[in-house]
């Protein structure tokens, strides 16, 4: 405390520098590791990133339980993770983004529409466009550069409905986070146990739907021949879900920090932000899988 | 005040003072400013006459990107952050950032992700060579291997950038002292309150760009391919949709120093103040739908150009209404030409001429053109540097003496500033009857009939350089040997919170809230 009652200002840390040392450590690590240089470095950033993380977080939980949190400090961090997933959404929105381009302009421009068709007729004399992409340019021009997929995971028509995975993973995510507003519930009644057992199966929820969501990876690569290589579509369909898929993996990582927190009795009805902060990102993933949902499975 | 700031390095490793992070990015910036104005002269030296001279064309080609790289992330954008972390609390009469161990982090990346991007220059097939644009497919098909390091260390300097950013708006909207109402703030931290905005919005854009490099290059997709069904235009336009409101993170904190000198060396309040943050946040709004004025030569359809030239035009008016309100401001006021105030009316005068080449651009018939010229070098140098970086050199003069309690020397201020307006004009004029001639930007060499103005350029470059020199001197001989001051207001027409604290600024400051009336 270097100051007096009015503000907090946390006395000088090491955290700060050791996780940026982190960061710089993987991002050369993860260059050298593209470039043939082995793994090692990125290894350590990681492994040094995340010691410092959990001694970081471990600070902030004990200094708030320690009552040295003022209301100020503590709408901060309220600010502080709402621009956060404002940041996640807008990254997200890149993706999409390039999803609606291709999907609404750049294909059926490659497939002769609109006022360049002449000029683009010469270079892909035999493409056309159709969505999902099942056929490259490359493929259609007699090269096998890019491959498209033997199959898509498009809507399977009503009789098959039952065993279109996608469907069930939106089913327990959305349940997944109908669950995670219960446990928020019981936490403001100060109902602890059903607190636990809520947020438990949330938890478990995410967790099936990752085990899902690598079924369905499994299949596509083994049995569907679609791929990242397998043109736009694969492209388009892995960069989405994947990294929606490890989003999922970190709030689902974060919910469960928050249950082990429950178990040794921390928040109350009043002060629960930890948990509130980690349910906030739940839903949000939740929002992009129904995006997600609709735009790459749906309405393909 | 309880403590002091630590002995040695760790003060500096583990700072968590707004006041000492925000030194170590102004350094920080001035470092990379100086390694990003090196490459500038080499650049400059070699385009000095027509044949190559002093680089190959290889090498040549990663000046040009490793100079558009430094200056905008590593010089530009900390320069103002290095600002926003000393002046944000003192002007909302906060005791620091509202999260000041983040704030530490933010800082602490740049130093790193720069490092690596510098390194590239000595790794084998050399540094990023593609342009600061790094468009597809020169970025992805035919970049060189070191481009993996380029987007890890775009990565981490956006999350920097990020962190920094939700900083100041979690600080501007939580820790403002009673009284201090949002229409009262000072217009620098509305102008960074928007610019923290926009960069939150679109940081993540630029690493989902890189992202989709990084899997084109290194993991077979097809995003800027159209063999795959992909489209190398789509990089263009995620690129520009951050590289458009970018443009505007680094000018808006401009405006807002500009808008606290130009009022105290005319001994008036700001002219227009509400119109001055709605025009703010208009331009902030506009800057999210004009992007693809950037790409009028890509063969957009018709309709698309017409939208994006009149949406762009558009942005006119509310810098207009900004124009307008700094010259009014001025006009039957009692004005002094201090150092400070000398760079804040060039920055009026020659920020002005750039937005009006940008509207000349901005005509999409035109633009044809005049697209990939020297006059696009011209037009944003105006912007960039007599915009952006004119007004930091203003705002490090005016506030000088309240962080260090020394006056810089008055004459080596003029000095550098008459150095610093004369070569910059000297540099950039010439580079627009370059581009209307036909000269076309980032080659190597040039056709003999560009030889005589490029000399001229040339020359003047070499003078800018010089003044920034210059200016390091004069920092340091203030910080070492100025003439000590202890006025709480350095300048007498000057109005705000920093003014009515002790001179230097002591470590701690504000810890009890001032009651703003």
């Amino acid at each position: 405390m270097a100051t007096d009652s009015n503000y907090y200002v946390p006395e000088e840390s090491r955290l700060p520098v050791l996780a940026a040392m982190a960061l710089g450590l993987m991002a050369l690590g993860a260059g050298l590791l593209l470039n043939d240089g082995g793994n090692s470095i990125l290894l350590v950033g990681a492994a040094l990133l995340v010691v410092v993380m959990y001694i970081w977080f471990r600070t902030v939980i004990r200094e708030n339980m320690a009552g040295m949190n003022s209301d100020q400090l503590k709408r901060s961090y309220v600010w502080g993770m709402s621009w956060f997933i404002f940041s996640e959404v807008m990254f997200f929105a890149v993706f999409f983004g390039a999803l609606f381009y291709i999907r609404t302009l750049a294909l059926p421009w490659l497939g002769g529409e609109g006022d360049k068709s002449d000029m683009i007729h010469l270079v892909w004399p035999e493409f056309t466009a159709q969505w999902p992409l099942m056929e490259t340019p490359a493929q259609a021009a007699g090269s096998n550069e890019f491959v498209g997929p033997d199959q898509n995971l498009s809507f399977p028509g009503w009789d098959k409905l039952m065993g279109w995975l996608p469907l069930w993973n939106t089913i327990v995510l959305l349940t997944s986070s109908v669950t995670c507003h219960f446990a928020h519930h019981a936490m403001k009644h100060d109902d602890r146990k059903k607190f636990n057992i809520w947020l438990g199966v949330t938890v478990a929820l995410g967790i099936i739907f990752l085990v899902l969501q690598y079924e369905e990876y499994h299949h596509a690569y083994t049995k569907m021949g679609l791929t990242l290589e397998s043109g736009i579509y694969g492209s388009t369909f892995f960069m989405l879900t994947g990294f929606h898929g490890f989003h999922v993996t970190m709030g689902t990582f974060m919910l469960l920090i928050q249950l082990i927190r429950g178990l040794k009795g921390h928040f109350s009805s009043d002060d629960q932000f930890g948990f509130e902060a980690s349910s906030w990102y739940w839903h949000f993933v939740d929002v992009v899988w129904v995006g997600l949902f609709l735009f790459v499975y749906v309405l393909a | 005040m309880a403590h002091g700031p630590a002995k040695g390095i760790g003060r500096w490793l583990f700072a968590t003072n707004h006041k000492d992070i925000g030194t170590m990015y102004l350094w920080f910036s001035f470092a990379m400013f100086l390694l990003g104005g090196t490459f500038a002269m080499i650049i400059r030296a070699e385009l000095f006459a027509p044949g190559m001279q002093l680089v190959k064309p290889e090498f040549f080609n990663q000046m040009t990107t490793m100079h558009g790289l430094v200056m905008v992330f590593g010089a530009i954008m900390p320069s103002f952050v290095g600002l926003a972390n000393w002046m944000i609390p003192l002007q909302i009469g906060a005791p620091d950032m509202a999260l000041p161990r983040m704030n530490n982090l933010s800082f602490w990346i740049l130093p790193f992700g720069f490092a690596l991007l510098a390194s590239t220059l000595f790794m084998e097939g050399g540094a990023p060579n593609f342009g600061w644009t790094f468009y597809a497919p020169l970025s992805t098909t035919y970049a060189p291997d070191t481009v993996n390091f380029f987007i890890f260390g775009v990565h981490i300097i956006g999350a920097s950038s990020i962190m920094g950013s939700i900083n100041i708006i979690a600080t501007v909207l939580n820790l403002r002292a009673p009284g201090m109402t949002m229409m009262k703030l000072p217009l620098f931290v509305w102008t960074w309150l928007i610019t923290a905005f926009l960069l939150v919005a679109v940081m993540p854009v630029l690493a989902g760009v890189v992202t989709m490099m990084l899997m084109d290059i290194n993991f077979g997709t097809s995003f800027f391919d159209a063999a795959g069904g992909g489209d190398p235009v789509l990089f263009q336009h995620i690129f520009w949709f951050f590289g458009h409101p970018e443009v505007y993170i680094i000018i808006l904190p401009a405006f807002g120093v500009v808008s606290a000198i130009i009022p105290t060396f005319s001994r008036k309040p700001l002219f227009g103040y509400s119109s001055m943050v709605y025009a703010t946040s208009a331009i902030a709004f506009l800057s999210f739908i004009v992007w693809a004025h950037h790409m009028f030569t890509t063969g957009m359809p018709i309709a698309g150009e017409l939208y994006f030239m009149y949406a762009t035009m558009l942005i006119a008016v509310p810098t207009g209404v900004k124009v307008f309100n700094w010259i009014t401001t001025m006009f039957r006021g009692s004005l002094s030409f201090e150092t400070p105030m000398l760079f804040a009316i060039a920055f009026v005068i020659l920020f002005t001429f750039g937005g009006f080449t940008g509207l000349m651009l901005a005509v999409a018939p035109a633009d044809i053109q005049y697209h990939d010229s020297y006059f696009v070098v011209g037009h944003f140098h105006y912007v960039m540097v007599a915009g952006a970086v004119f007004s930091m050199t203003a705002g490090i003069y005016y506030w000088l003496p309240k962080w260090c309690g020394k006056m810089y020397d008055e004459t080596m201020g003029k000095l550098q500033f008459w150095i610093a307006f004369i070569g910059f004009n000297i540099a950039f004029i010439p580079q627009h009857f370059l581009g209307l001639a036909g000269m076309p930007r980032r080659y190597a060499d040039y056709a003999l009939q560009f030889s005589d103005w490029n000399m001229v350029s040339s020359i003047g470059a070499f003078m800018y350089g010089a003044a920034q020199l210059l200016f390091l001197y004069n920092v340091i001989r203030t910080i070492v040997a100025g003439e000590p001051t202890s006025e709480e207001k350095t300048w007498e027409g000057a109005e705000g919170l920093e003014w009515t604290l002790p001179t230097p600024a002591p470590f701690h400051t504000f810890s009890t809230p001032p009651e703003v009336k």
